[in-house]
């Protein structure tokens, strides 16, 4: 097993020449379940601790709750707009500067110009590529 | 066709004709108050003194004038009655 | 020598002999055939009143006093004529459209048929006529005296006023006569107009001969003339003197004033081609008349003693040459110019008089008493010939009062001033619609007071009304009203300055005030009448005889039919009468016909009207009517199409306001499709990427792994294509291209087949569906298929979205007439009142939070399938839960 993940974590040296994230934390906010499965498994396998919540409206609480290193967060979330929740997470002390990688389906440029006036530190549009999420979340962590 | 082109090509020469005499009959009196207001812009005395003039040479002039004024009116009238002096709107428009 | 009573003798035969002409002529334009009694001949030798004794026997003397002066005399009315064209000419049509009698008559007419105006003009003619009526008397005695004096010098000034006395009774009897034998609708005198147009003659005669005596009987001809000319005491002239203009005006305006020049220019005019030649003719009459007054002058101030009086050289100089028959010619001449002006002055005088002063008063005074026509007539003609009896006295009142002091010119020209105080009023009549009755009232009465206080009341020298002491310091010694002097303006000519201030204040007051009043209807249908005369007006009569009528009625057509059908109908009607050319004879039957046509334009009434008007069937003039309701209508109507303008252009901006919303709304609608499409699409494909990518990436996947993350790609692969079939049919159901396939079927079997297609382990299942198969026994023909499409996709909801905590279905059916509705009911918490509208829409998944599989198209896709099924779907609000109400026909109606 430990075999196993040395060579995962070779592959993604190989492609973002980067080092693993040995236990840092990961928030993903997502409400499509076959997504957040494909992400914590990618991350997991990296090393990465993941979270996960589905539901926009107490999506900052999580945020407040996991203290996680980096934050994925899709636009499209039931109850509150990814955008709001960020919005949200800017304005408060410990969160200003967290980064946050957005995620969303909807690959409009008004939602890259909105995510990036709001403050979002990476975005992403879906469908992603698994080693882009990878590398973004690395490097936002200063990895 | 054609006969009515001409008709209508004579009937435009006609009326062209007649507006124009109109016209001179209009003009007519305006060249009768040039002609007997002439001694005023320097009919001249022989000895050349200001606004005095000689009787006999204004006198000669004047009825040469009035004579001049009185053909051109006659050869008008001759004219505008001949030529049909209908001087209704289609004709001329010369109402006023 | 000849003697008085030779003289007297003369006179009698001579008036006999007018009276022989006038006669006959009367009694030959009774006969119906006026021939050459209505030559233009007559007309123009008519004109020649205008040379009264003031010109034959005054312009003589007024040459040997100012020299070439006299001239504007001649000069005024010579510019008139030679420009009929623009004047004359349409005084006289106004005239024979109007029937007007009178200048009085005109004025009145043409400003709303005021009497008050009518009066004012009478006043200001008879005023200024009487010192002229005066003035004849005058030169006729002065004259009988020239012949008398050397036999009889004792009695000649004791008798000077019995001449004139026996002169001024006799000229009443003869215009008593021929003045007012018959009242006629156009006041015309055949008689006298003939008998002045022998005394026409007689003194041009006179004259003419008088001047070749001189010329060549006394000077020794035309150089020998001129050169007298030279050496004469008025061989210098002093042309440019302020005199000239003023003068030739003056004359001018008298010849369209002087009431007995507007009697025979407009009154007696018969035919307006007569004016043509008077244009012509007239000039050349003044020339003549004139030509030989310098010679006669000159020759009389060389030959006659420095006390003569220059007025009468014209006789006195053929006596002096002891050529007596000439100079009864020459007396002859000047009798002929004194009657004739005083009886035509006196017949238009007294047609004022009676027409606008006793007739009004008669019938004021007979107020409400019948009155017989035939009675009126009577009255009228009485009235006439008092009338002219009191012209004529007023006159030789005038005479004796006077006593005949007075230089003849001067007289003239103060009359002249006078009448021309209508001039304003006449003029601005006839050219301008905005003239009005205050206008021409108050420039009427200013200008004849002025002229009465500036020139007419001064001319008695201070011995009359006037004292001398006002004339002198002005009245009440205020120094700037002196009478010859207003405001201290006038220089040293009172004539012009009398003038200038009458007929400067006369015109400004008629302008100003007709622009700040407001006229009448009347005053606005007589001035379109008289302004557009031509207009209105048919052809000068006889102009162009039966064709005039024709061409009339065509331009006419043609402004309502059309140019091309208006010829086109003229043409065949040519046709039809054998006639070449394009113009038809105006038969009853083409008139008809032209009425029928027309009448399709404008009505039969006004068609009729129209066609009466230029066929001279009728007498009122509908097109005159026409004219001033024209001005109206106009303005109304570009006042209604403007504001139906603007009310078409706020209803297309509107118009286009709603469908840029429209277009805006579908614009947004569109974006927010692409982007829900477009999230749709990425999220299943998100998946299947992210997974497929784990498969080809990762090394050492289990088994377990390996099955679930396949069978994940799968499922979203499913989801897509799905996703994808339902916008197809979606597409295809909004653009009603669906091909629908109607069967038998029943509702029941339906009902089961979509239950068991959502839930098809019922007892497994968390919903519980309550039915009524009773009810649900209902036969239909439609498309099952898609029917059950619907059902399913409402019972899929109910699964998916109840939230209560024992989901229940409730499906109820009610059949209605031919149609029958399916209720589906659950118990949960129902849809959010805001959002009951949005359902149908397309993805509008109430929240974003829906579980795979959904792409929010379905009750979009259940809407469109209803609607071409002939029914409807719809949210039934109130509480208790969701609750749809599908509803449709029994039988579809089959397409075609």
């Amino acid at each position: 097993m430990a075999e196993k993940e040395s060579t995962d974590r070779r592959d993604a040296d190989k492609v973002t020449g980067g080092r693993p994230q040995m236990g840092k934390h990961v928030l993903l906010i997502e409400d499509e379940p076959n997504i957040i499965e494909a992400i914590r498994f990618i991350l997991e396998r990296d090393g990465w601790r993941v979270s996960t919540h589905s539901d926009g409206a107490d999506a900052v609480e999580a945020v407040g709750a996991h203290r996680p290193d980096v934050v994925i967060l899709d636009v499209m979330l039931p109850n509150r707009s990814g955008f709001d929740i960020l919005k949200e997470l800017r304005g408060h002390d410990g969160t200003a500067a967290l980064p946050v990688l957005m995620l969303t389906a909807k690959g409009q440029s008004r939602d890259r110009a909105l995510a990036e006036s709001v403050g979002a530190s990476r975005f992403m549009t879906k469908p992603f590529s698994n080693q882009e999420v990878l590398a973004s979340v690395r490097e936002l962590t200063g990895g | 066709m054609s006969r009515r082109a001409e008709h209508a090509l004579l009937l435009e020469q006609r009326n062209y004709r007649r507006r124009r005499l109109h016209d001179a009959a209009f003009l007519l009196p305006v060249l009768a108050v040039l002609l007997f207001l002439l001694p005023l812009m320097g009919f001249r005395a022989e000895d050349g003194s200001e606004g005095v003039v000689s009787t006999r040479a204004a006198g000669i002039y004047f009825f040469a004038a009035w004579a001049l004024l009185v053909l051109a009116a006659g050869v008008l009238s001759v004219r505008l009655v001949r030529g049909g002096g209908d001087e209704r709107p289609a004709g001329g428009g010369d109402g006023g | 020598m000849v003697g008085f009573d030779t003289l007297v003798v003369v006179c009698i035969v001579y008036v006999a002999f007018l009276f022989i002409i006038a006669f006959a002529a009367e009694r030959h334009a009774q006969g119906g055939h006026a021939g050459w009694l209505r030559s233009p001949v007559i007309y123009t030798l008519s004109l020649s009143i205008y040379c009264t004794a003031w010109t034959f026997y005054g312009a003589v003397g007024y040459a040997a006093r100012s020299g070439l002066e006299f001239l504007t005399i001649y000069l005024g009315p010579t510019i008139v004529f030679v420009g009929w064209w623009w004047f004359l000419r349409k005084m006289v049509r106004v005239g024979r459209m109007q029937r007007i009698t009178s200048v009085a008559d005109l004025i009145s007419s043409r400003y709303g048929k005021s009497n008050l105006l009518a009066v004012i003009v009478t006043l200001l003619a008879v005023v200024g006529t009487t010192p002229y009526i005066a003035l004849q008397l005058q030169s006729v005695t002065l004259s009988f005296d020239v012949f008398a004096a050397p036999a009889a010098e004792a009695w000649a000034p004791r008798d000077r006023t019995s001449t004139a006395f026996w002169v001024a009774v006799g000229l009443a009897l003869f215009t008593v006569l021929f003045g007012t034998r018959s009242l006629d609708a156009n006041e015309q005198h055949h008689g006298v107009v003939t008998a002045i147009a022998v005394e026409a003659v007689v003194k041009l005669v006179a004259l003419l001969a008088v001047g070749v005596f001189v010329v060549w009987g006394v000077a020794g001809g035309p150089g020998a003339v001129l050169d007298r000319i030279d050496e004469s005491a008025i061989a210098q002239w002093q042309g440019t003197g302020g005199r000239w203009v003023p003068l030739i005006f003056l004359s001018g305006a008298a010849v369209i004033c002087l009431p007995r020049m507007f009697q025979v220019t407009v009154v007696e005019n018969s035919d307006e081609r007569h004016l043509a030649t008077a244009s012509w003719a007239f000039p050349l009459y003044l020339l003549l008349m004139s030509l030989f007054v310098v010679p006669i002058a000159v020759i009389g101030l060389a030959v006659q003693p420095p006390d003569a009086n220059p007025d009468l050289f014209v006789l006195t100089l053929p006596l002096a040459f002891e050529r007596e028959t000439l100079a009864l010619l020459a007396f002859l001449g000047g009798f002929s110019s004194a009657t004739s002006m005083v009886i035509v002055a006196a017949i238009a005088l007294s047609t004022m008089v009676s027409n606008h002063i006793v007739m009004p008063l008669w019938l004021r005074m007979r107020e409400g008493t019948a009155t017989v026509s035939g009675d009126v007539r009577n009255v009228a003609l009485t009235a006439r010939r008092l009338s002219i009896g009191g012209v004529l006295a007023l006159g030789y009142t005038y005479y004796s009062f006077t006593s005949g002091s007075e230089a003849l010119a001067a007289i003239g020209l103060i009359s002249f001033v006078g009448v021309t105080q209508a001039l304003p009023a006449l003029v601005g009549g006839l050219f301008w619609r905005g003239a009005t009755r205050r206008g021409a009232a108050a420039g009427l009465i200013a200008g004849f007071a002025l002229w009465l206080y500036t020139l007419f009341l001064p001319s008695f020298g201070g011995s009359w009304l006037l004292p001398a002491t006002i004339l002198a310091d002005g009245p009440f010694s205020i120094h700037w009203l002196r009478p010859q002097a207003l405001f201290g303006i006038g220089g040293d000519d009172p004539l012009i300055h009398a003038m200038g201030w009458s007929l400067g204040v006369n015109t400004a007051l008629f302008v100003v005030v007709s622009l700040l009043s407001f006229p009448s209807p009347l005053e606005r249908l007589q001035g379109a009448q008289f302004v557009n005369v031509f207009q209105h007006s048919t052809g000068p009569g006889g102009w162009i005889g039966g064709s005039a009528a024709a061409e009339d009625l065509l331009i006419m057509s043609q402004r309502l039919l059309g140019a091309p059908e208006a010829q086109a109908l003229f043409q065949a009607a040519a046709h039809r009468q054998g006639k070449e050319g394009n113009l038809p004879d105006p038969t009853r039957e083409f008139i008809d016909l032209l009425e029928r046509e027309l009448s399709g334009s404008v009505g039969a009434a006004t068609a009729h009207a129209m066609v009466g008007q230029i066929t001279g069937g009728v007498s009122v003039s509908v097109e005159d009517l026409l004219a001033v309701a024209d001005e109206t209508a106009q303005i109304m109507e570009y006042s209604a199409q403007l504001e139906a303008k603007s009310k078409e252009l706020a209803e297309t901006a509107a118009q286009l306001r709603t469908a840029n919303a429209m277009l805006t709304q579908l614009s947004v609608q569109k974006d927010a499709f692409l982007s829900q499409i477009s999230h749709e699409l990425r999220t299943p494909m998100s998946s299947i990427r992210a997974f497929s990518e784990i498969l080809r990436d990762t090394r050492g996947l289990s088994q377990e792994e390996f099955q679930r993350f396949s069978s994940i790609i799968h499922d979203e692969s499913l989801r897509l294509t799905r996703l994808l079939d339902d916008l197809l049919d979606l597409s295809v159901l909004e653009n009603g291209q669906v091909t629908l396939h109607p069967e038998e079927g029943n509702l029941a079997d339906l009902l089961d087949r979509a239950v068991s297609a959502v839930v098809p382990e019922p007892r497994d299942s968390r919903l519980k569906i309550r039915r009524e198969p009773v009810l649900e026994d209902v036969p239909l023909y439609t498309d099952c298929d898609r029917l059950r499409q619907v059902f399913i996709n409402l019972i899929g909801n109910a699964l998916k979205y109840c939230d209560a905590a024992e989901p229940e279905l409730r499906i109820k059916v009610r059949v209605n007439g031919t149609r029958v509705a399916v209720e589906f009911k659950d118990n949960g918490s129902g849809i959010p009142e805001g959002q009951q509208s949005l359902i149908f829409e397309k993805f509008a998944r109430l929240s974003d939070h829906s579980a795979a599989g959904s792409a929010g198209l379905g009750l979009a896709i259940c809407r469109e399938i209803m609607r071409n099924l002939g029914g409807s779907i719809s949210y039934m609000p109130g509480p208790g839960g969701a609750r749809f109400r599908v509803s449709l026909p029994r039988r579809v109606a089959q397409a075609a």
